[in-house]
């Protein structure tokens, strides 16, 4: 269901918990699943649970809990934009709305040809570099201007 | 000790007390609902809080441990403020609309909203509205009205060991559901029912069908398995709507499995028996009871007449009343024949001349929770015993070390330490081995007559119990159904028996059914020199009187039952089913009244007598049992039958209601030349939806996963070597022969086929142990 | 970024975050002479005291009492965490730490795992800022292969495994239960305490949580000695502190100064206010912290008492600056959905309360806003505050009861009004994207 190198990435995980401890590596082994795969199809969420000897349910639990997760799939490239107060008050909701425009979706949508998913998001952490935007959760876009946002479109567009 | 004030009165508590139970303690009652006696605590619901002296906000009764000079109000202003705050809360999303909801009358949050909620609700906005989930064939869903107390969540993780449900997505979001497309499949799903505070698990079988003002409430005990379940049973106008657990803590404690819960929706089958009936010239003729008496009566007469009494065999199902089973070996007798059993699983028969009293479980029920090591040999545990299981697995959790011999290794939801799997014919060698293990640490001698026959090989895995089980203090050692019925049931004892002796522990049967020890109590076992059950099919009677079994399901060969049965001139039987086999073996047939519609006596497997009344009127013309046996006798003009109630029928077995001699003592037992096992061995187990005639016959409970046609399990390696993958169909022959899809299954003895027994689908296969072949269709 | 104060001072952007950097800067000086000279784990700890170090994560408990608490003799394995999961809106200091100064943790880290006899530590690092964890990752590589934390560190008997655990959007992971949880492999949910996770946390063994912040202090106060710390800030208050500013000013980010400075010099720092606009009002301590109105702040220094004293809190050092044309409808109605969305479900006041007071705050916020409608948030913020299992509860509830307290004309005018006083044109022109000038 993953491939090696996935499976490989899982285990260091679990190498990092006492050996009695495998669930603990769920948040990591979900991630590293989701990043290979796009998003959590029950099965797989069904396989990482397996992997690591814990009930199906219980890793459903996390995958619902955690905001980064995708529970339904999303486009090629989900861009998360931080509308909380403190961006707020710097452009992070003009951001996202300038988004919204250029990508002719809403919040939770996905582009006809499925390259691009808009999410809220909540506080990043770097509400000094607002407006800030997460593309596929692992990567921070701060300071975003709409020259900036439209470079990023036209990069990922591309990809 | 604790000193606790609360409001205003005084009392000590234990160490490490909470405040709800030192509150529980002095009677005062704090409302709540997430905090459950038997389950962890979770503190989620809020319901609870109290004031506590010099803490600045209310405190959690539940979770809150008490400390020296505590002082207390469950009442004061700031604690019923915060509870009802709390209730607020708990409203806002809730529909009000007791009315329709299911709960309606037995529900926490309706009855504790009189006093805490308030009339009219602040919240305006729109109200959440929830999915419902399918969870089975047993438990409706209304999730709207769930309150997220998580208590049927903790239910399935610690007490039925397997976490079936979870509380997924955060916040307002989060919702009650099994994982993704799953059900809840325990055997103990029902008590989530019981549990749930609110409307949101109902009993799908009583959904709707009354509500709980209109129920009268009888007490009862489960008719299933050896534990004895306490019921309240809830009917309406003589028909049982809903049956409960009551509460006990020696026995059942708060729970019910599901076979004692749902398997009253069988007391209603279309498939009862309610009026007596004749056949003449091949056809049934339904025919009042004075004829269908005296048919039998005359009948038995002839036999006696003609053949001689010891043509007569009496064969009883393990699950009739004490007084029936006494009355049918009173009347066996009477007519002057020992041919009485009610054993009728079992082959070995060799230690009824050397057992010293009654075989049991040779402790409490409740003293599992002392024990600090365990050998179960020869068990289907968790399906055949599931809440005597339920107390090994919270034991389990406590430190009691398991360990188990067999050729089934299913999961349990017990951490099993150590196990031999090996097939039938290797457990008494295996066992043997544990006992040379056990004799070596512990540095004592195996009694003498043993010693000869020991193996001077020990593997690994018995060695490895032999360890666990000598360095226990509370050791003991539990005989499953599939020992005591076993071709070798006697020998597996003995070694059972030394094995608890050399490590100072007990050794008992956790029992087959409702009245194991019962049968044995009211002398329903061949005396002097009889036939037992095993004898009275092999040498097939002229005539047989039998009570509440199925000639293919309930013995220990199906066919060869059928077929002495079927050759018999006369079979008289009682039954609260009608039942192909009976129709197919039986000239008459006589209505007699289940569980539920006659009062009687199960002795559970710690050797406790429950009596217990009828909780409806007879349906039809069904008669109780013991009636009918009395009029029978009455008829043949025997002595000794003039019993006007069941309790006289109990006062001539029990002394002081009690059972007398318990004893799983076993003397020396005649060796039996064995010769050693060649090809594939069956494994049969009697599964839990298939037990006896009433559960087969409770439609939801056969809409589980455990009521699944057998398939035919094999190991890996016995699959491979056979040339089978999971999903062929494969032809499996014994003695008999049948056809049924195989699937690959490691918790099987490597060279064995399990097969489950009493279903129609296997029938065919004749005796419950022995050698098979199987091939692809 | 400022290149002043103690966690900061020296560092430079991107370049200086490796190990060679960290040494040249003083790094691993203290751990190295802990372990040369076998302080005794209470001399650190007595140090620790000395210092006045109060918790950086929100709650400010001093640090030297904390681990205090752990117990000595435990004979099974004791636990570290540290709390790097910064969710609370405002603050992001904790990300700059790891990303220009990673080893001061890892060191403080080791330091305090010394000092409380722990065998094993996971830091649990915000989910969004994957790009930090992987820094963080290659830091710990670092710090291994010198010999600086696992097994026999620097060729002494102490041992410590130390791992960087990622979360993944949640930000009720920062309460310390919660990460706990969230590490163990569930979903993260507060736990009720007592036990406390002293005796009871990670896996059940004794367990130290501390923030990013704290930790990082940590080698500061054993190369300057408790005193010297103290002595950078005011009684009671010891060290420099960071202090994550955003909104509008003209230089949003992270400034380190010593604790009692007054605020209007950190505003100084912080490039002023934008476009010279007037200062509304300011969430002093991420968004948890109560609202003040301008001029109350421009009178407290920045240390825990001061800001107390005006009815607020320093929680973790986030200071939300907000001008005249800001609606405080709309900024809580927007803090207000950040809880509601965040309540991790667990107790009832909580996960019912947060939602009824989002809906009435949007209500208000859209025009639907009724007469009693003050009353009915007053009244469910205090149903909620002090019955929860964990302070999520009361973090929801304090900016409701701040904003109607400091500005209830302005929420008064919008239910009587169906509109904001500040014009909807005004509003866009503070709030536009905008780009410090220091980036
Ligand atoms: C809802 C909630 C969120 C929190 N978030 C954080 C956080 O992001 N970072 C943090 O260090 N502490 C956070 N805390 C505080 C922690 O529970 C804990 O007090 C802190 O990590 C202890 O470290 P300290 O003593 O060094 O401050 C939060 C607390 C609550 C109730
Ligand atoms: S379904 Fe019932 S028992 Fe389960 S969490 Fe909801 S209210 Fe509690
Ligand atoms: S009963 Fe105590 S919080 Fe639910």
């Amino acid at each position: 269901m993953l491939s090696q190198e996935s499976l490989q990435q899982i285990d260091r995980e679990i190498a990092k918990y006492p050996s009695d401890q495998k669930q603990s590596a769920v948040m990591a082994a979900l991630r590293i699943a989701q990043v290979e795969k796009g998003w959590l199809p029950r099965d797989l969420i069904e396989f990482v649970a397996a992997y690591l000897e814990m009930p199906a349910i219980a890793a459903y639990e996390v995958a619902s809990f955690y905001n980064m997760y995708d529970l339904e799939p999303v486009g090629r490239h989900k861009i998360t934009v931080c509308t909380n107060l403190p961006c707020a008050l710097s452009g992070g909701v003009h951001a996202a709305e300038y988004i919204k425009q250029k990508l002719g979706i809403d919040f939770n949508e996905t582009t006809a040809d499925g390259k691009f998913t808009l999410k809220e998001g909540e506080c990043m952490g770097a509400c000094g570099d607002a407006p800030v935007l997460l593309h596929n959760n692992h990567k921070m876009c701060s300071w975003m201007t709409t020259e900036k946002i439209d470079q990023l479109l036209a990069e990922l567009e591309n990809k | 000790m604790l000193e606790i004030e609360i409001d205003g009165k005084p009392i000590q508590v234990p160490d490490g007390s909470t405040v709800m139970e030192a509150a529980t303690e002095a009677g005062a009652y704090i409302p709540h609902f997430c905090y459950h006696k038997k389950l962890s605590i979770a503190a989620n619901c809020r319901m609870c809080l109290v004031q506590v002296e010099k803490a600045p906000k209310p405190l959690p009764a539940c979770a809150t441990p008490v400390t020296n000079g505590m002082k207390v109000w469950t009442q004061s202003e700031l604690a019923v403020k915060a509870q009802k705050g709390v209730m607020e809360f708990l409203l806002i999303n809730h529909p009000l609309d007791c009315p329709i909801c299911d709960q309606g009358g037995e529900c926490q949050l309706q009855d504790l909203a009189v006093g805490y909620g308030d009339s009219k609700s602040r919240y305006q906005e729109e109200k959440r509205v929830v999915f419902n989930k399918n969870l089975g064939a047993l438990v409706s869903t209304d999730m709207t009205r769930c309150i997220n107390c998580t208590r049927c969540v903790r239910f399935t993780t610690e007490i039925a060991g397997e976490m079936e449900l979870g509380q997924a997505f955060r916040g307002e979001h989060a919702e009650i559901m099994p994982f993704v497309e799953k059900t809840v499949d325990s055997e103990l799903s029902g008590n989530i029912i019981d549990l749930c505070p609110v409307g949101a698990l109902t009993s799908k079988p009583f959904r709707f069908a009354a509500r709980t003002w209109e129920l009268s409430r009888r007490k009862s005990v489960s008719p299933h398995d050896a534990l004895g379940a306490n019921l309240i049973v809830q009917t309406k106008h003589d028909v049982v709507k809903r049956v409960l657990p009551l509460e006990n803590e020696a026995l059942n404690e708060c729970w019910l499995s599901d076979k004692d819960r749902f398997s009253y929706e069988a007391l209603s089958s279309d498939q009862r028996l309610t009026r007596p009936m004749v056949k003449q010239g091949g056809e049934w003729k339904t025919v009042d009871w004075q004829t269908a008496l005296e048919f039998a009566a005359n009948g038995l007469k002839g036999i006696v007449r003609d053949h001689g009494p010891a043509a007569i065999g009496g064969l009883a199902s393990p699950h009739a009343t004490l007084e029936e089973l006494h009355l049918l070996q009173k009347l066996v007798r009477g007519l002057g024949s020992d041919n009485v059993d009610f054993r009728l699983r079992q082959v070995d028969f060799r230690a009824d001349t050397s057992r010293a009293g009654i075989p049991w479980l040779g402790m409490p029920v409740a003293a599992v929770a002392d024990l600090n090591r365990l050998l179960v040999v020869g068990s289907f545990l968790r399906k055949d015993a599931p809440l005597l299981a339920q107390r090994v697995r919270q034991a389990a959790k406590r430190g009691l070390h398991v360990s188990a011999v067999g050729p089934n290794a299913e999961e349990w939801l017990i951490k099993v330490r150590h196990r031999a799997l090996v097939a039938p014919a290797d457990m008494v060698s295996t066992l043997a081995q544990v006992v040379v293990a056990v004799a070596a640490e512990k540095g004592l001698a195996v009694t003498e007559s043993l010693a000869a026959g020991l193996p001077a090989q020990v593997s690994d895995e018995a060695r490895a119990i032999a360890q666990s089980l000598a360095s226990g203090q509370k050791v003991a050692v539990w005989l499953g159904s599939l020992a005591v019925q076993h071709p070798r049931a006697a020998e597996l004892q003995q070694l059972a028996n030394e094995i608890a002796r050399l490590c100072g522990g007990v050794a008992g049967f956790i029992g087959e059914a409702a009245n194991s020890v019962g049968g044995y109590a009211a002398g329903a076992t061949p005396r002097a020199g009889g036939l037992d059950a095993r004898a009275m099919i092999e040498q097939p009677r002229k005539a047989y009187v039998l009570l509440g079994a199925e000639p293919a399901l309930d013995f220990a060969d199906g066919v060869a039952a059928v077929a002495a049965l079927g050759s018999a001139q006369l079979v008289i039987a009682l039954s609260a089913f009608d039942a192909e086999s009976l129709r197919e073996t039986a000239n008459v047939l006589l209505p007699i009244a289940p569980f539920s519609e006659t009062s009687g006596t199960f002795v559970n497997c710690e050797g406790t007598a429950q009596s217990f009344n009828a909780v409806a009127r007879p349906l039809g013309e069904t008669r109780p049992g013991w009636k009918v046996l009395r009029v029978i006798a009455n008829l043949l003009d025997l002595t000794g039958f003039a019993q006007g109630d069941s309790e006289a029928v109990r006062a001539e077995v029990l002394v002081d209601g009690k059972v007398a001699d318990l004893d799983n003592g076993l003397g020396a037992v005649e060796a039996v030349p064995t010769a050693a096992a060649v090809g594939l061995q069956r494994v049969a187990d009697v599964p839990i939806y298939f037990a006896d005639p009433l559960v087969r016959r409770a439609p939801s409970l056969q809409k589980a996963k455990d009521a699944a046609v057998p398939l035919a399990r094999m190991s890996a390696a016995t699959a491979a070597s056979l040339g089978i993958q999971s999903g062929d169909r494969v032809r499996v022959s014994g003695s008999g022969r049948v056809e049924l899809t195989a699937v690959v299954d490691d918790s099987v003895a490597n060279a064995c086929v399990r097969v489950a027994a009493a279903h129609v689908s296997t029938v065919g296969l004749g005796p419950m142990f022995g050698e098979l072949s199987v091939e692809r269709v | 970024m400022s290149a002043h104060g103690l966690i900061l001072a020296g560092v430079d952007g991107d370049r200086t975050w490796r190990l060679q950097d960290y040494v040249a800067r003083g790094g691993y000086a203290a751990l190295r002479k802990i372990i040369a000279e076998k302080t005794p784990p209470e001399t650190i700890i007595a140090e620790l005291k000395a210092s006045v170090l109060r918790g950086r994560g929100g709650a400010g408990f001093p640090t030297g009492l904390k681990w205090s608490f752990m117990p000595r003799s435990f004979p099974g394995d004791k636990y570290l965490a540290c709390n790097s999961d910064e969710g609370e809106p405002g603050t992001f200091k904790d990300r700059d730490i790891l990303r220009y100064n990673p080893h001061t943790v890892i060191e403080g880290m080791a330091i305090a795992a010394y000092a409380m006899g722990c065998a094993r530590g996971y830091n649990y690092i915000h989910g969004e800022i994957f790009e930090i964890y992987q820094r963080f990752e290659e830091a710990l590589d670092e710090a291994r292969a010198a010999g600086l934390i696992g097994q026999n560190i620097l060729g002494s008997d102490f041992s410590f495994e130390l791992f960087a655990h990622h979360g993944y959007g949640a930000y009720i992971c920062g309460e310390e239960t919660a990460l706990l949880e969230s590490i163990e492999g569930k979903k993260g949910q507060p736990r009720f305490k007592p036990p406390f996770p002293a005796s009871y946390g990670l896996y059940g063994k004794p367990t130290t949580i501390n923030n990013t912040e704290t930790f990082a202090s940590v080698p500061f106060i054993m190369n300057m000695g408790g005193n010297g710390f103290l002595e950078l800030g005011k009684p009671n208050n010891g060290g420099t502190k960071l202090f994550s500013i955003s909104g509008h000013v003209n230089r949003p980010g992270n400034y380190e100064i010593n604790l009692g400075t007054p605020f209007s010099e950190l505003l100084e720092m912080a490039g002023g206010m934008r476009g010279g606009r007037k200062i509304k009002g300011v969430i002093p301590g991420g968004s948890s912290s109560p609202v003040l109105p301008g001029d109350v702040m421009m009178d407290c220094t920045m240390d825990y008492d001061s800001i107390s004293k005006a009815g607020s809190m320093l929680g973790s050092g986030a200071v939300i600056v907000m001008d005249e044309t800001t609606c405080m409808v709309k900024a809580l109605e927007r803090l207000s959905y950040f809880y509601f969305e965040e309540s991790c479900g667990q107790c009832t006041p909580c996960r019912e309360g947060t939602g009824w007071l989002y809906r009435v705050v949007h209500r208000i916020e859209n025009g639907l806003g009724r007469p009693d409608d003050l009353d009915l948030l007053n009244s469910v913020t205090g149903n909620i505050m002090g019955r929860t299992i964990c302070a999520l509860g009361d973090a929801a509830s304090m900016p409701v009861q701040s904003f109607i307290k400091h500005f209830g004309d302005e929420f008064a005018y919008h239910i009587e009004n169906k509109k904001c006083l500040v014009p909807p044109e005004v509003q866009y022109a503070g709030s536009q994207i905008y780009v410090s000038p220091s980036c």
